[in-house]
């Protein structure tokens, strides 16, 4: 049986960041160990204040073949952008 | 560098007529500057190869570690033990980083790991040369690491997308290495004359071995153009050379220091310096495992692993018990 | 500065703030040499941070040491060039690494020490100790952390891990007791609240001891014999070779700035 270590992807929160964002992998037996090597690997520059880790094998993602029916027909959609309305400067603030 | 001599399964770029529609198309993204990613179609050789450069990147910076480990111990303050140090775990980073960009590729790490120990994947032949100063420690950091940031500060804009991001983290924390290199060169060529013996002496041994660094000229290099179609390389053996030397000689005659090499200079029409090269027979016996230090980094690696193995095993089975009593009590 | 602190008699202070920069030199020494050889790229980079947190705080232990004794001797000073006799660190921390296991059960026994006195002395009379055991206890919080929980792990990990940590446990068990011993020295600098004296630490070791043990299903040796003799400058022979290694540069250059 293989001995290897499952494989983990980190997200950190900067001190000034809103949302976490990926900064790489690492191998961990499991969660705690994890969060643990997080901390000594990717945070050895003050990068962050808050750590996620989420074993690889538990994220599920889009595949690239699929970009177009996923991601263009929002391309169309304007109207959903604030840019599209037309608002008369005499309205006031919006 | 630190990849070098990486084979590509051809000789020559494939003409585009002989091309099947997926790879015109996926190189036609490359073209474009497209990032590729790890779910991508891409051709099995731009697949095998990549995995080869990066395996070998990643065990050139940790096996890297331990030339310059070795002075860690012996470091001559609280301060510069403390640097050296932090340099040397970010090796110990660089790889990890690398590892995981190569396991994006369908390969694991430990498997990579087993064909660095059975000598089935080679790492940068400048490891193989030993520290045998705390100049050499300067020296490292000077040279070694300015060649190798030489070249992955062009790998930031590799076609494949997770070694790119690695080589965009490995980059913002590598320039303290080079910076740091030349600060101990400096306290050495300005100090005592012993101190300056040192450099000097340092500078005479990494000299030639850091030029080999950037792999055999470029009419040996049989596999550069097809990498270079890729992306996975972007300047050449050469050029990158050329560079190297441009930027290191002003630095050189900064110090105060000589350069080993005595036909080296200007040449005014083309604005570049003129250099010897090094000894192409002994870049490839080093290549091959005939350098001063090969066997005993080797052995160094291994020994690190197998020592290692009831560690990775007890951790692993220890969390299987605790998932295992976390479900039962579910 | 209170009252207090000037009652603490200078060479007693020097010599008590020794003991701790010099606890945290000669482990940071040991922690360094694993750098390149971990069983893994992970835990090469933890015990780097280990040791540098050390490192840091041998500055300024060791740095304060120096400004106490007003000769003029820095931290660098006082790590390169004093020879084995001088030294004031525990005997545990100068034991060779052993392998991995052996060196992060040394690394639980010692965290879980100096985080019961760093903790104590964060309520120094003496505001430059309690500003160092501020900083310091937060590395030490962490190291803790990551040694308890590599023990427990590979204690009830597999049949050798178990077997490995037991051993390492026993063999360093020798080792626990003079962290408790009180001399002098540590009663001139608890008289002054500077310090607790270290007997009084047992107690919360203990517990985190016990608890740790009991989770990595060691067994606890049931002997009270202790080595002894680092605070006072009687080490064991490892000192000198460490000392050689760290102290060589120094020593063949003398005079030279690096």
């Amino acid at each position: 049986m293989s001995s290897e270590w499952p494989l983990w992807e980190v997200f950190i929160r900067g001190q000034y960041g809103l949302s976490h964002r990926h900064v790489g992998s690492l191998h961990a037996p499991d969660a705690e160990c994890a969060l643990r090597n997080a901390r000594d690997v990717y945070t050895r520059r003050n990068e962050g204040v808050s750590i996620w880790v989420v074993e690889a094998a538990h994220i599920t993602a889009s595949s690239p073949s699929d970009k177009g029916p996923l991601f263009e027909p929002s391309e169309s959609k304007v109207y959903r952008h604030p840019s599209f309305y037309d608002i008369p400067d005499d309205a006031g603030a919006m | 560098m630190y990849a070098q001599m990486v084979k590509t399964a051809r000789v020559g770029v494939k003409p585009r007529d002989e091309m099947t529609e997926q790879e015109r198309a996926f190189q036609d993204r490359v073209d474009a500057n497209e990032k590729i990613e790890p779910k991508d179609w891409m051709p099995d050789d731009y697949r095998r190869t990549l995995i080869r450069q990066i395996g070998q990147h990643a065990h050139s910076e940790v096996v890297g570690q331990l030339p310059e480990g070795n002075w860690i111990t012996r470091a001559p303050t609280l301060e510069r033990k403390a640097i050296l140090l932090a340099k040397v775990q970010d090796e110990a980073g660089h790889g990890l980083y690398l590892y995981s960009a190569a396991e994006t590729l369908g390969v694991s790490r430990d498997e990579l790991i087993e064909l660095l120990h059975q000598g089935k994947m080679k790492y940068s032949s400048i490891f193989n040369y030993p520290t045998l100063t705390w100049a050499d420690v300067g020296a490292i950091g000077w040279l070694v690491d300015g060649a190798a940031i030489m070249n992955q500060v062009h790998l930031q804009r590799t076609s494949y997308g997770p070694y790119a991001r690695a080589m965009v983290r490995i980059c913002k924390e590598e320039s303290f290495h080079q910076r740091q290199g030349y600060d101990i060169m400096m306290k050495m060529a300005f100090g005592t004359p012993e101190q300056k013996a040192m450099a000097q002496d340092a500078l005479n041994r990494f000299w030639y071995p850091s030029l080999m660094m950037f792999g055999p000229p470029d009419q040996d290099s049989v596999h550069t153009a097809q990498s270079m179609a890729w992306k996975i390389k972007v300047a050449t053996n050469d050029e990158l050379r050329q560079k190297f030397v441009d930027q290191t000689v002003p630095q050189i005659e900064y110090l105060g220091l000589t350069c080993p090499d005595p036909d080296i200079r200007l040449n005014e029409e083309t604005g570049h310096f003129d250099f010897t090269p090094p000894d192409w027979s002994e870049f490839f016996a080093v290549l091959k495992g005939n350098g001063p230090c090969n066997k005993d980094r080797l052995k160094a690696r291994i020994t690190a692993w197998e020592d290692g193995a009831w560690v990775r095993e007890g951790m692993l089975a220890h969390a299987r018990k605790k998932a295992a009593a976390t479900a039962a009590a579910e | 500065m209170t009252a207090n602190v000037m009652a603490v008699e200078g060479n007693t202070l020097f010599n008590w703030l020794l003991r701790l920069g010099d606890n945290t030199l000669v482990l940071s020494h040991r922690v360094s040499e694993w750098c390149g050889h971990a069983p893994v790229l992970e835990e090469d980079i933890a015990l780097a941070n280990t040791a540098l947190d050390l490192i840091g705080q041998t500055q300024m232990w060791l740095g304060l040491a120096g400004e106490v004794e007003g000769k003029g001797r820095d931290a660098d000073a006082l790590a390169y060039l004093r020879d084995a006799w001088d030294f004031r660190n525990l005997l545990l921390v100068e034991r060779p690494n052993g392998d991995f296991g052996h060196t992060m059960m040394r690394q639980f026994l010692f965290d879980a020490w100096q985080n019961v006195l760093l903790n104590r002395l964060k309520d120094s009379t003496d505001p430059r100790v309690a500003d160092i055991a501020e900083k310091a206890a937060k590395e030490a919080a962490y190291h803790l952390d990551r040694s308890r929980g590599t023990v427990i792990a590979l204690g009830d990990g597999t049949e050798e891990s178990h077997a490995r940590m037991q051993a390492a446990l026993d063999a360093l068990w020798d080792y626990v007791g003079e962290m408790f011993l009180d001399d002098d020295v540590d009663r001139a600098i608890a008289d002054a609240d500077v310090g607790p004296l270290p007997s009084s630490l047992r107690d919360a070791w203990d517990g985190i001891v016990n608890a740790t043990l009991n989770e990595a299903t060691l067994t606890r040796p049931d002997s009270d014999f202790a080595q002894t003799g680092g605070k006072t400058g009687r080490h064991t022979e490892d000192l000198g070779y460490i000392l050689a290694e760290m102290q060589f540069l120094q020593r063949a250059y003398p005079g030279a700035t690096w």
